[in-house]
């Protein structure tokens, strides 16, 4: 009486992304809050610095970037821990459907409630940072294309931290220092932007990262998983 | 094909046989390396525009390659363990993550101390010191998340994990830096440059990567034979060594 | 090896060593489950009950040995493997933000079944009524109840399942021990764990019993 039955990959796909949503929209909180951290952490850096707008037009885009960067790897917390810690993430892995798809659909449905948001508020923090009017369109697109990466990249180090008890700390240390390109080429993509230059050099290695890690790191992460999961 | 392999990926053969070896890389490093650093540091020439200074060259360039070789050295092992399932290759990997961190602390000391004379002031944004300093950061999060695990097997292969998503990346970190700094030039006085090496330059430098290429070799020994010895404590082999020692 | 055997087992395991933090749990472990068995495992606390368990399903990796499935090694056949067991850990896996229902209806959906049945399956574990009702706000055991409703609905052979009594009352235990008889009869296999004892005829339970190793 073996079962062998042939499965859909795209049905368990948006299964996975429908729960996530919903799970997500019932606890409003956790996509709040990472956007408050969000808002704070920009607003913090004209406090720090002072209110002179050609120093803030700047280093904007380092700022902007920077936080985006603290708010999602905050944010990367809930991407497995609830689901390891009462028992969901175990039935996934043991469910007949490959576990990259299953996991790729949680980073998505996570970008989704994270990242971007993201997009839609840092044009208003940009204006409280004086950025530059040419740059808007830049700031944007280096989100759009950069935030995903930076879910994709950061889901390795939740996956390998999930089983840590204190895994919090552990996290950022193993994550930013994976996040360094994109942050560089995003922020040298919108300066250059501001110069009214062509930027779409920048951009192009942003969507290799891109689909680099749109590829690669549900494999990791799935590895990860079943090494956290033992 | 790897069938030759197979006797010694058993602990008990791999930890003689690394024993045997191990007599070898020390005696020849002690050589070797005191032979290189006496050559490069009292008698090699001085560089005509940087005076002595210039001798920190010998020290940190090896420093720094080897910091590079030992990822990815770690990184073939890390893969190995995954792959092909070899116990061994973890504790390998265990053994070389400490040593190459070590070797990228000092690579950033000496640049930095050769960094003052040249440009008078300890640090400095080059693209190399800095993929250095990202680099330290990699290691120090294999080690952490080595760490963090109580099982030895798992951290071994969650550490495995990281260090393949690390070697990924160092190029394309090491890209973004070179790439970043060159769009910073204002900022930077000038790159370390490449001194061109007269003979007499190049032979003490020769040994003095090998010096130390071969000391980094020892001491992955040793932590390697520690560490099959931690990985294998509750077998009978490792129970009758430490009596027969302890006699 | 149980490889030339001309029935095959359903699921069978040969030389299995565990080691948990430089602890041999067990060592050279021979385990050969046939349709029909229900497997009970037993032993003190921390003797690796549920560690086999895990082997056996292969969440956990076994320091040594391997694990077949209709004499296929599972970690080269995962699909196939899961396809046919149905595992449940110490953990319900229910998500407090989603109804009763929601739960048992993503489950089912998650292992390739028909989840428009969720709703008559609810009634079999006596959660009619609390169907609509958030987990969040239902109890530890009527948890396990959505859990265990799988097993109502689940066509799949291999039943490991660690601790299913936990917090589920007498009667229900009852209703779950005639599931298990049911299903072994029509060819499939239980390999549990649990502290109370089974009330099954002592023929149909096979025991594996653990021991602490020194």
């Amino acid at each position: 009486m073996v079962i062998n039955n042939t499965l859909s990959y795209r049905s368990a796909f948006t299964l996975i992304i429908k729960r996530d949503l919903t799970i997500a929209f019932r606890h409003r909180d956790d996509i709040l809050n990472p956007i408050i951290f969000f808002i704070i952490v920009v607003t913090l850096f004209p406090l720090g610095i002072g209110p002179e707008s050609s120093t803030l037009s700047r280093i904007a885009p380092g700022i902007i970037w920077v936080a985006a960067l603290l708010s999602t790897l905050l944010s990367l917390d809930r991407l497995f821990k609830s689901d390891h810690n009462d028992g969901s993430l175990e039935q996934m892995l043991l469910s007949p459907h490959p576990v990259f798809i299953l996991m790729l659909a949680k980073i998505v449905a996570h970008w989704l409630v994270t990242g971007l948001p993201l997009i839609f508020i840092a044009p208003v923090l940009a204006v409280l940072l004086h950025l530059n009017e040419n740059s808007y369109g830049a700031l944007m697109l280096t989100l759009l294309l950069g935030t995903p990466v930076l879910s994709l990249l950061g889901a390795i180090g939740v996956a390998l931290t999930v089983g840590i008890q204190k895994g919090g700390v552990l996290l950022s240390l193993l994550v930013l220092p994976l996040y360094i390109p994109v942050l560089i080429f995003a922020t040298s993509a919108i300066d250059t932007s501001a110069m009214n230059l062509s930027y779409s050099g920048q951009l192009a290695i942003i969507a290799a990262l891109f689909f680099g890690s749109l590829t690669l790191a549900p494999f990791a992460v799935s590895a990860a998983l079943k090494v956290s999961t033992n | 094909m790897w069938k030759w392999l197979h006797p010694y990926a058993n602990p008990e053969v791999a930890y003689h046989f690394t024993g045997k070896i191990l007599s070898w890389f020390s005696a020849l490093t002690i050589i070797i390396l005191s032979t290189g650093l006496v050559w490069a540091l009292l008698f090699a020439p001085a560089d005509y525009q940087q005076g002595d200074s210039f001798r920190i060259f010998y020290i940190h360039v090896p420093a720094a390659s080897l910091s590079m070789g030992i990822y990815v050295g770690m990184a073939i092992a890390a893969f190995s363990s995954l792959v092909w399932q070899l116990k061994l290759a973890d504790a390998s990997a265990a053994a070389m993550a400490p040593v190459g961190a070590a070797f990228t602390v000092i690579a950033l000391l000496t640049g930095s101390a050769w960094g003052k004379p040249m440009w008078g002031t300890w640090w400095i944004w080059d693209a190399r010191l800095t993929s250095e300093l990202i680099l330290l950061f990699l290691y120090l999060g294999v080690i952490a998340l080595h760490n963090a695990f109580e099982d030895k097997n798992l951290a071994g292969k969650a550490a495995g994990i990281l260090t393949l998503v690390g070697v990924i990346n160092i190029p394309i970190i090491k890209y973004s830096v070179e790439w970043w700094n060159t769009l910073h030039q204002g900022s930077t006085v000038s790159k370390l440059g490449k001194p061109s090496m007269t003979i007499d330059m190049l032979w003490p430098f020769i040994f003095c990567f090998l010096g130390f290429a071969l000391l980094v070799a020892t001491i992955i020994c040793i932590r390697f034979r520690t560490e099959i010895l931690a990985r294998n404590s509750i077998r009978p082999w490792v129970r009758d060594l430490v009596i027969s020692e302890n006699k | 090896m149980s490889i030339t055997n001309s029935i095959p087992s359903l699921i069978s395991a040969n030389n299995l060593t565990c080691i948990r933090e430089d602890r041999i749990l067990f060592e050279s472990l021979d385990i050969e489950i046939n349709a029909g068995d229900i497997v009970q495992i037993e032993g003190p606390n921390g003797v690796g009950k549920t560690s086999l368990l895990r082997i056996l399903a292969g969440l956990s990796e076994p320091f040594e040995g391997k694990v077949y499935f209709d004499n296929k090694l599972i970690n080269r056949n995962r699909e196939l493997f899961h396809q046919n067991l149905l595992y449940l850990g110490h953990l319900p896996g229910v998500k407090g933000e989603m109804s009763a229902q929601e739960n048992l209806a993503f489950n089912l959906a998650l292992h390739g079944l028909d989840f428009e049945t969720a709703e008559q399956t609810l009634q079999e574990v006596n959660l009619l009524g609390f169907e609509d009702a958030l987990a969040s706000h239902l109890s530890a055991g009527q948890h396990r109840r959505i859990a265990l409703a799988r097993l109502w609905q689940s066509k799949a052979p291999i039943w490991i399942l660690d601790e299913p009594f936990t917090a589920i009352d007498k009667l229900g235990v009852k209703k779950l021990e005639k599931l298990f008889l049911q299903h072994v009869k029509q060819g499939g296999c239980v390999i549990l764990t649990t502290h109370q004892d089974l009330s099954l005829p002592d023929e149909q339970v096979k025991k594996i019993v653990l021991t602490y190793q020194f």
